[in-house]
């Protein structure tokens, strides 16, 4: 069943335009990993999802329903959360009260305070610490704990790895397998194509804000991705293939 | 003990500059919007209760359970409709619409009331005392007043630190876009922030009005003694707050006691001084988002 449906979107930021006519859909339980390089439009992709950017054209449908006019609480509120680059944590709240803040969804679900420390036990260590004095990868997982605290069908993750050492990565995607293995959703946005490459069951890569690139991440090849990222060529063979996988 | 005694009562009267100033705090704290009409809505309170009083009589202590719910719903939707529109209009437009309210709100008082000034009769409540030594007395009111003001600040801490709505304030102060982020809802926090702005300042207005005369224009030294105590304390911090206007009544009070006429002038020297050599307020490392 498809969660997620971008229906021909076009948005801007200021002046600029940043996605063009993108369309994409997502089924349930799928991973799809979004790459491109910077100013490509991934992030902007993840705000329209989110609800932080409203599209000038287009539709964005969630569940079959037209959210495109939803706040961001309220995409929350239907099962749509956002990990934010950066990470945006409350600093002066402690660690225990970032994640209860993901209970204001008012959803229920699996996800609790046990389940989160669970997942990553080395939070539960820092529940009382101000979040604002935790290491970049104790940071990260806080930020994807509170973002399960909301119980989302669809996890909206953006640069996930940026700042952070090559093990705590591994171990963050560990953490991510086994929230989807859960059910939730995942959609990615990384800079780090490797990870988000061997992780993924579909991938699209954006270039000036279309997808110029698409397809199971082990039909792509090197070559059709590095030129993908950089614009070398934007005729891609494997483009009407994938659109039929979809 | 003519200081000692300056000294209590300085607290005392610092108490009441605390529930006038720990609204303005929480909505500093909340939204970074300064409510420049603050103090007048304390005093459209106080009217409000003498409307109450001179209608259906009796002592105007009873007043306060009227006054306390009109205030925070009053607040709710001033919030919802009028303060959240003007956030959205840059960093200007919540000063100028604060600022066009506290003129609105003293010109209606005049053209109804009068300028004249009022005060709120409550018996014998207002010239009883007790002796604490053979010196020092202190007001049975003024003590009602400061236990009211450390029964507000802790009852809004303890509101702040173990609901739900008040993680989710704390969150907002803290962070408004992960706020949004985690489901929590932006026009709803801030409304509910301004709600309990709004009730603690009515409460500072009934009390002001017991205390003292007022008139139509004293919401514009009431806000200023409750900036000036928000300030010495640390912005957007309840317990600074506190201190903030326990620091500013002792300051009054014994400037009062080297010179009468010059009460005022003392409170205003230390919160300039605190400004200069303290800017950040005594109580600077916590904020509102800190338990």
């Amino acid at each position: 069943m498809t969660l997620l449906k971008l229906d021909s979107v076009t948005a801007h930021y200021g002046h600029l335009q940043a996605l063009q006519e993108l369309s994409l859909s997502l089924r349930e339980g799928e991973i799809l990993s979004v790459i491109g390089a910077n100013g490509a439009g991934k992030s902007t992709l993840l705000s329209i999802v989110s609800g932080e950017l409203h599209p000038r054209q287009g539709h964005v449908y969630f569940n079959d329903a037209d959210i495109t006019k939803l706040a961001p609480h309220e995409r929350v509120r239907c099962g749509i959360a956002l990990v934010p680059e950066g990470r945006h944590l409350f600093g002066n709240l402690t660690v225990e009260d970032n994640l209860l803040c993901g209970m204001a969804s008012k959803r229920r679900g699996d996800w609790d305070l046990t389940a989160v420390y669970d997942l990553f036990p080395f939070v539960k260590a820092r529940r009382k610490h101000r979040a604002g004095v935790l290491s970049g990868g104790e940071q990260q997982a806080v930020a994807i704990g509170r973002a399960l605290m909301t119980n989302p069908s669809l996890l909206l993750l953006d640069e996930v790895s940026l700042g952070l050492a090559p093990v705590i990565i591994k171990d963050l995607y560990v953490a991510l397998r086994r929230i989807a293995a859960e059910g939730t959703t995942l959609l990615l946005v990384e800079q780090n194509i490797t990870e988000a490459l061997s992780v993924a069951d579909y991938a699209i890569c954006l270039l000036e804000g279309s997808i110029v690139l698409e397809g199971v991440p082990t039909s792509l090849s090197q070559e059709a991705i590095s030129d993908a990222y950089f614009g070398h060529s934007k005729m891609v063979g494997s483009s009407s293939k994938a659109e039929s996988e979809l | 003990m003519i200081w000692t005694n300056a000294v209590v009562q300085g607290l005392l009267l610092g108490g009441l500059y605390a529930i006038f100033a720990c609204g303005l705090s929480l909505m500093f704290g909340v939204m970074r919007l300064v409510n420049l009409a603050h103090g007048d809505l304390g005093v459209l309170g106080a009217y409000f209760s003498i409307i109450l009083v001179e209608h259906l009589g009796g002592n105007p202590l009873w007043t306060f359970a009227a006054v306390i719910p009109v205030a925070a719903f009053v607040g709710y939707f001033l919030q919802r409709f009028l303060l959240d529109h003007a956030l959205n209009g840059g960093e200007l437009s919540p000063i100028l619409v604060t600022f066009g309210i506290s003129i609105i709100i003293e010109n209606l008082l005049q053209q109804t009331f009068g300028a004249n000034d009022q005060s709120l009769n409550i018996g014998s409540l207002s010239y009883q005392s007790w002796k604490i030594t053979s010196d020092i007395y202190v007001g049975r009111l003024n003590v009602i007043i400061f236990v009211a003001a450390v029964l507000v600040i802790v009852g809004l801490q303890f509101f702040l630190s173990k609901s739900r709505t008040g993680l989710a304030l704390r969150a907002t102060a803290d962070n408004r876009r992960a706020a949004s982020l985690s489901g929590i809802n932006p026009k709803r926090t801030r409304a509910v922030a301004t709600a309990i702005a709004l009730a603690t300042v009515a409460v500072g207005g009934l009390f002001l009005a017991m205390r003292t005369s007022f008139s139509p224009t004293s919401g514009t030294s009431d806000l200023l003694f409750a900036f000036e105590a928000v300030i010495i304390g640390g912005l957007g911090n309840l317990w600074g707050t506190l201190i903030g206007g326990l620091v500013l009544g002792v300051a009054q009070t014994i400037g009062s006691q080297i010179n009468p006429a010059d009460g005022i002038l003392i409170g205003d020297l230390v919160f300039l001084a605190v400004l200069a050599f303290r800017p950040q307020g005594l109580i600077a490392s916590r904020n509102l988002a800190n338990r």
